[in-house]
C-alpha cells in the first residue's frame, strides 16, 4: 500500500515522456507507453484493493503524506493521498475502464495525426483524475478538478483544424468554469471558517462547530455544489457536454460519460457530512437531479447524432446520480457510478466502432441493419442498452437504478414525486435506447460497412459488455464495503413503498418503453413523422431537440448582453482619462515648437526675457 | 575717484545697448559688434567691482575676458564668412533651417 502514489505517478510519468518526446516516437512506441502506464497503474489499484480487503488499515482508511505542499501561516495543504472504501472503488474503477478505453483507442485512432498528443493527453486525463479522487484535502481534489477540466478542453479540441470543435471545447472549459468558480469560493468559505482544508479534519470540525441549517454551512455546500453542477452537466450548466461530442469517440466514453463527469458526485459523497448539514442544499441536490434526469431523457428521444443521444443519456444517468445522493443515499449513487461507468463506456466503444465503419457517420437515420453487418457492435449496444435501461435480474444497471428509484421513495429525505418521477425517467431511458438500437441496427441497411474492427477495439468492448451484465451482481456486498465510508440511508419506517413493488413497476416501465420504441420506430414509423408534423408535437420536438433551448435562453440572457456591452464599451471609457494626458502632451508640444523657429535673435530674446524672469524671483521673491 | 556704483550703472547701459542691437538688427556682422559691446559692459562691471573691494582679481577676470572676446571674434569671423558664402547674405534670418 506504500506504492500508493505510483498509480497517479505513472500516468502522469506517461504523458510527460509522450508530449515531451512522443513525437518522435513510432506509433507502436507511443501506443505500449500511453497503455501500459495505465494498465499498471490500474493493477496497481487492484493489487491495493486487495490487499485493502485482506487486511483493512485501522480506522478503515489509509493516509499517504507525501510532502508538505504549502505554508502560509495557519494554510499548510500538503501533498498527501487518502484511500478509503469510496475513493479506493472509484480509482479501481476509474484505472480500469480507462485502461480498457486506452487500448481500444490503439486501434481508433490508428494514423491519425496527433497520435502521442492524444495518449499524452489522455494519460494526464487519468493522472488528474486519480489524483482528484485520491487527494486528502480539498486544494489537492481541485488541482485534479482543474486538470480533468484542462485535459477536457484540450481532448474536445483534439481535431483543432475545425474550428467548430475548438468553439465546442471553449465552451465546455466556459461553462464549467463558472461551476469552478463557485468552488474555489466555497473552498475560501470554508477555510475561512474551519481554518483548514484536510477533508476529514473538515468534516469532523464541521460537525462540531456548525449546527444543522446554519446559515455558513449552507453557503458552504451550495457553493461546493455549484462546482458539482458544472463538472457533471446538470442543470442548470448542462448545456456544454453535448457540444463536448466534438472530441475523438475513446474521449467522449472515458471523459464524458465514464468518469470525468462524475467527480461532482464523487465530491458530494466525499463531503457528505457538510450536506447532510445543510438539508435545504441536499434537497436542491435531489431536486436538481430529477429535473435533469427528466429533460434530458426528453431531449435524448430527439436527437438524430448518436454520440449526442448518449450524451444526453449520460446528463440524465448522472442526474439520478444526484437523486440518489440528494436522498442520502450515498452508497447508490456510488453504486450506479460503477456501473454507469461500464455501460455508458461500452455504448461510447460500441458507437465508435459503428462511426468508423461508416466513414464517420453520426447521423442514425442513415444507419439500419447493421445488425448483420457488425454482430459485436449491436450485440455490445444491446447489453449496453439493456444495462443503461435496467433489464430487470440480468444486468448491472437494473440493480443500481432499482436502488435508486427505490430510495428516492424510500428515503426519509425523498418523497413519492421523486419516486414517480424517477420511474418516469426508467421509462423514458429504455424509450431514447431502443429507439437507438431499433433505428441503427434493424430495419434497411442504409449506408454500407467500410470497416470492421480489430481485436483492440473487440476487447475492450466484450470486456465492458460482460461487466455491464455482472458487474452489479453483488450488490450487497459492494455496499456494505461502501459502509466504511459512507453513512447507510435513513429510511421511513415499514410501510414505505416496498423494494419487490419498485422492481415491479420499473421493469413495467421499462418493457412499456421497449414495447413503444418498437412499435413507434420498427412497426409503425410513419407515427413519429406525424407526431413531429403535428404543430403540438413539432413544437415540442423542436424544443427537445435543441434541449429545451438552454443554449438559447444562454445565448440571449448572457452571451448576447456581453457582447453588446463589449461593443458599447469598445472605446474604453477610462481610456479617456488617458487621452486626455495625451492630447494635453501633444498640444504643449505643438505650442512649445512654434517658439523654435530657428531665428537666432527670438532664441537670444528667450535667454534674456529668462535671465530676467529668474533674476526678478531671486531678488524680490 | 568714480565709485563703483556709477561703473556698474555705465556697465549696465552698455550690457542694455549690446542687448538691444542684438535684438533689433539683423545683419549679422552687427549682432558680432553687439556681442563685443556686452562682453566689455561685462569686463567693466569685473573692473568696477575690483575697484569697490580693492582687490586685482577683477582686472585678472577681464584679462581673461580679452581673451576670449579675441577667440570669439576669430570664430565668429570665420561662420560669417561661411554664412556669406552658403547664403549670399549677411542676414542672420537667411539661417533658420534649424527648427523644430
Amino acid at each position: 500500500m506504500q506504492l500508493l502514489w505510483l498509480v497517479p505517478a505513472l500516468p502522469f510519468a506517461g504523458a510527460v515522456t509522450l508530449l515531451l518526446f512522443g513525437s518522435s516516437m513510432r506509433h507502436k512506441t507511443v501506443a505500449m507507453i500511453g497503455v501500459g502506464v495505465v494498465a499498471a497503474s490500474a493493477a496497481l489499484s487492484l493489487a491495493i484493493a486487495a490487499i485493502f480487503l485482506a487486511a483493512p488499515p485501522p480506522g478503515g482508511a489509509y493516509e499517504q503524506y507525501l510532502w508538505l505542499w504549502i505554508d502560509v501561516g495557519r494554510f499548510r495543504p500538503a501533498f498527501a493521498l487518502y484511500l478509503d472504501a469510496l475513493s479506493l472503488a472509484m480509482t479501481v474503477v476509474v484505472t480500469f475502464v480507462a485502461t480498457l478505453i486506452h487500448l481500444y483507442s490503439v486501434e481508433f485512432m490508428a494514423g491519425e495525426e496527433g497520435y502521442s498528443r492524444f495518449f499524452g493527453y489522455m494519460n494526464l486525463f487519468v493522472a488528474s483524475m486519480v489524483t482528484l479522487l485520491l487527494a486528502n484535502n480539498l486544494l489537492l481534489l481541485f488541482d485534479g478538478w482543474e486538470g480533468v477540466g484542462l485535459c477536457s478542453y484540450l481532448l474536445i479540441g483534439f481535431w483543432y483544424k475545425d474550428p467548430a470543435n475548438g468553439t465546442a471545447a471553449q465552451k465546455a472549459f466556459i461553462v464549467t468554469r463558472v461551476g469552478d468558480t463557485a468552488f474555489t469560493v466555497g473552498l475560501f468559505v470554508l477555510f475561512e471558517h474551519l481554518g483548514t482544508l484536510h477533508i476529514q479534519d473538515l468534516m469532523r470540525f464541521a460537525q462540531e462547530q456548525w449546527t444543522v441549517g446554519s446559515g455558513v454551512a449552507v453557503a458552504a455546500a451550495a457553493l461546493l455544489l455549484g462546482g458539482a453542477v458544472g463538472k457533471s452537466a446538470q442543470l442548470p450548466l448542462q448545456t456544454w457536454l453535448p457540444d463536448a461530442m466534438a472530441g475523438p469517440t475513446p474521449t467522449s466514453a472515458l471523459i464524458h460519460a465514464a468518469t470525468m463527469v462524475t467527480a461532482g458526485v464523487y465530491l458530494i459523497a466525499r463531503m457528505h457530512v457538510l450536506f447532510t448539514l445543510a438539508p435545504q442544499v441536499q434537497f436542491a441536490v435531489a431536486v436538481i437531479g430529477t429535473v435533469t434526469l427528466l429533460m434530458a431523457g426528453f431531449s435524448a428521444l430527439t436527437q438524430t447524432d448518436i454520440k449526442r443521444v448518449l450524451a444526453y443519456s449520460t446528463i440524465s444517468q448522472i442526474g439520478y446520480m444526484f437523486l440518489a445522493l440528494g436522498v442520502g443515499a450515498w452508497g447508490a449513487a456510488i453504486f450506479h457510478f460503477m456501473t454507469h461507468a461500464f455501460f455508458k463506456a461500452l455504448l461510447f466503444l460500441a458507437a465508435g466502432i459503428v462511426i468508423e465503419a461508416l466513414h464517420h457517420e453520426h447521423n442514425i437515420f442513415r444507419m439500419g441493419g447493421l445488425y448483420r453487418e457488425l454482430p459485436i457492435a449491436f450485440w455490445a449496444f444491446l447489453a449496453g442498452g439493456c444495462a443503461l435501461a435496467g433489464l430487470p435480474f440480468i444486468t448491472a444497471g437494473f440493480f443500481s437504478k432499482d436502488l435508486i428509484v427505490w430510495s428516492a421513495g424510500a428515503s426519509t429525505l425523498g418523497g413519492r414525486a421523486f419516486w414517480v418521477a424517477s420511474l418516469f425517467g426508467v421509462l423514458l431511458t429504455s424509450l431514447y435506447i431502443f429507439r437507438l438500437i431499433f433505428l441503427v441496427f434493424f430495419g434497411d441497411v442504409r449506408t454500407p460497412v467500410s470497416r470492421r474492427p480489430g481485436w483492440a477495439m473487440a476487447v475492450p468492448v466484450v470486456v465492458l459488455a460482460v461487466l455491464s451484465i455482472i458487474g452489479g451482481y453483488d450488490e450487497k456486498w459492494f455496499l456494505g464495503f461502501l459502509g466504511h465510508a459512507l453513512p447507510p440511508l435513513s429510511q421511513l419506517p415499514a410501510g414505505a413503498i416496498a423494494e419487490t413493488v419498485t422492481s415491479a413497476f420499473a421493469a413495467g416501465a421499462l418493457l412499456l418503453g421497449i414495447f413503444a420504441a418498437w412499435y413507434v420506430y420498427m412497426r409503425k414509423p410513419a407515427l413519429a413523422e406525424a407526431f413531429a408534423a403535428n404543430p403540438v408535437g413539432g413544437a415540442l420536438h423542436r424544443l427537445w431537440f435543441s434541449d429545451w433551448g438552454m443554449d438559447w435562453l444562454y445565448d440571449r440572457v448572457f452571451v448576447r448582453p456581453v457582447e453588446w456591452l463589449t461593443y458599447a464599451v469598445r472605446n474604453d471609457i477610462i481610456d479617456t482619462v488617458f487621452d486626455w494626458i495625451t492630447a494635453l502632451a501633444a498640444f504643449t508640444s505643438r505650442a512649445l515648437s512654434v517658439t523654435e523657429n530657428g531665428k537666432l535673435r527670438w532664441y537670444a530674446a528667450g535667454i534674456a526675457a529668462g535671465t530676467v524672469i529668474f533674476v526678478a524671483i531671486a531678488l524680490f521673491i | 575717484m568714480a565709485p563703483a556704483r556709477d561703473g556698474l550703472v555705465l556697465a549696465a547701459l552698455l550690457f542694455s545697448f549690446g542687448l538691444a542691437g542684438l535684438l533689433v538688427r539683423r545683419n549679422v556682422l552687427f549682432i558680432l559688434m553687439s556681442i563685443e559691446v556686452m562682453l566689455n559692459a561685462a569686463g567693466l562691471a569685473f573692473i568696477a567691482a575690483g575697484e569697490h573691494w580693492g582687490q586685482p582679481d577683477g582686472q585678472v577676470a577681464f584679462l581673461f575676458i580679452l581673451a576670449m572676446a579675441a577667440a570669439e571674434v576669430s570664430v565668429g569671423l570665420a561662420l560669417v564668412l561661411h554664412l556669406y558664402h552658403r547664403y549670399k547674405s549677411v542676414d542672420v534670418d537667411a539661417a533658420s533651417r534649424m527648427k523644430g
